[in-house]
């Protein structure tokens, strides 16, 4: 498989400077440092419960974090106002691990769901467009009258892509994209993943465990250990490693 | 590459959670502020008006078969035993106008409260809680839509719309079946069943029952959105959520339900 080059940009779309997150006792992000590049996908590797999705969850204001400095497309996302918040979040996507699909609603209400209470002077007919457009470029048009519930694992995955791409974010937020699919299914993830940055110029985020995954869509890895990013670079100078903690991800995924 | 040495200290100092008074008074909080974003976010533009419309519709769809039984059949009941009572005082004409009034003032908005607390608050209840555990909520949140004017204020206020409704609805369907009682027992005709029992009720009697049913609509509303969007992760949370809105619901209507009998008896002494 191809490892994806690193990209040159150096505009910064995230700056994540020394921050922590605690839950109690639980010190889940002991002083990450993290830069999203303009245009780049960025893997965050980890193991289970190690506050890979705490940390996108603090992006989005969905948590707030204990201390430290985020900074999302050059706001300070704990210091601003709702308004400004919700302002923020028309331009950066979230695709949640289990798709997150309101499952009341079929898929075309699903796209719509966001699309009209943000973009209030669209037509009907440009709210019709623009869900049978974006249901087009994740490849599931025919499931445009379907219900959540007769959705197969990776057709909730696109949906749920979808539903967060018709807005038209600038970043790309995905919470473990390939979690409990199939490989083939997984490839197709990928694939769109790749899609997405390229057709949409989108800088994104990648939550996973999967290394298939981190090597196909990642232009860097960051390996997230113990609280703390302890390694980032690209997928080869990662893993070009003797240390204990990251071998076994890598044995796991492609030796096993 | 970036290469990190390894931790910095963290301050690892014991963290002692909140004593059970203090837990009850940020509850308390917790609620105050729920019901203070109601009102403050509520009556605001953008407005959900068709979400509005369906959560009215499924509340008085979903309750009117269950009420319109209930109330028949308690109209029935009170009527055949309060029969033997009053015959004693060979009273068996005012039996109308006791139903009348008994069905009005208080068993119509009370059978009305707690049934609905169990259809409607445990649905709301699980519905949110469920929407919660999936991360649905979170998904209209990072999606730039206020999921509390969405899901929280659309069903408080259909609660709070369709209630007094469903309110006398059962009052007309327990007339129905006190009706059918005494039509049977004393051949009573419709007309003068009616014209008994509605000459007795009062304009304070119609404004106190629709008061306390906007309260109970309210309350079953609020309770429900409560426990369902704040409800805890897991399968079991939604249970939880569910159970509370119905138990914490009813208890609330008899307690606003003995307020107001002690509040509107001073309009009536």
């Amino acid at each position: 498989m191809e490892q994806k080059p690193t990209l040159k940009n150096t505009e910064k779309v995230i700056e994540i400077k020394e921050l922590y997150k605690s839950f109690g006792n639980y010190h889940v992000l002991k002083g990450v440092d993290l830069d999203l590049y303009k245009g780049e996908n960025l893997v965050v590797l980890g193991k289970s419960g190690t506050g890979k999705s705490v940390l996108i969850k603090i992006l989005v204001g969905l948590l707030t974090p204990g201390s430290g400095e985020v900074k999302v497309l050059n706001q300070h996302v704990d210091q601003i106002s709702y308004k400004e918040l919700l302002a923020l979040r028309l331009k950066v996507g979230f695709s949640f691990q289990n798709s997150a699909l309101y499952d009341s609603m079929t898929v075309r209400q699903n796209l719509e769901f966001p699309l009209v209470r943000n973009q209030r002077k669209l037509t009907k007919a440009e709210v019709n467009l623009a869900v049978e457009e974006m249901l087009d470029a994740v490849g599931l048009l025919q499931t445009i009258n379907q219900m959540p519930s007769e959705l197969s694992g990776g057709q909730r995955k696109r949906i749920g892509i979808a539903r967060t791409l018709i807005l038209r974010p600038e970043i790309m937020l995905y919470d473990e994209p390939t979690a409990g699919l199939d490989p083939i299914t997984c490839l197709e993830i990928n694939s769109l993943i790749n899609q997405v940055q390229e057709r949409f110029h989108t800088s994104s985020i990648v939550i996973t465990h999967d290394l298939t995954c981190a090597k196909a869509v990642g232009n860097r890895v960051a390996m997230l250990l113990d609280g703390q990013f302890q390694r980032i670079g690209t997928f080869e100078e990662v893993f070009n490693t003797t240390d204990e903690r990251v071998k076994p991800f890598y044995d796991y995924n492609f030796i096993q | 590459m970036e290469n990190k040495a390894e931790n910095p200290s963290i301050p690892n100092a014991e963290v002692k959670g909140p004593g059970k008074l203090a837990r009850m008074f940020l509850t308390l909080y917790d609620v105050y502020k729920f019901i203070a974003r109601f009102f403050k976010e509520g009556f605001l533009p953008p407005y959900e008006a068709k979400e509005l419309f369906r959560q009215c519709y499924e509340i008085g769809y979903r309750s009117a078969l269950l009420i319109s039984t209930t109330g028949f059949i308690t109209g029935i009941v009170f009527t055949k035993q309060s029969r033997p009572s009053l015959s004693e005082f060979g009273a068996t004409s005012w039996l109308p106008s006791l139903v009348g009034i008994a069905l009005l003032r208080t068993l119509a908005p009370l059978l009305t409260g707690l049934i609905a607390a169990g259809k409607v608050g445990s649905s709301i209840g699980a519905e949110l809680g469920s929407m919660r555990v999936t991360e649905q909520i979170d998904a209209m949140e990072v999606s730039a839509t206020n999921p509390f004017k969405f899901l929280v204020s659309t069903r408080v206020l259909a609660a709070t719309i369709t209630i007094p409704i469903l309110t006398f609805y059962t009052a007309m369907v327990g007339m129905l079946g006190a009706l059918l009682n005494v039509s049977l027992s004393e051949g009573t005709s419709a007309r003068a069943f009616f014209q008994a029992s509605l000459e007795q009720i009062t304009f304070l009697d119609i404004t106190a029952s629709t008061i306390k049913a906007v309260l109970f609509g309210f309350t079953i509303g609020m309770v429900g959105c409560y426990q369902g969007y704040n409800s805890s992760k897991g399968t079991e949370g939604v249970g939880k959520a569910a159970n509370s809105a119905v138990v914490i619901a009813m208890f609330l209507i008899f307690i606003e339900e003995v307020v107001s009998v002690q509040f509107f008896g001073l309009f009536r002494s």
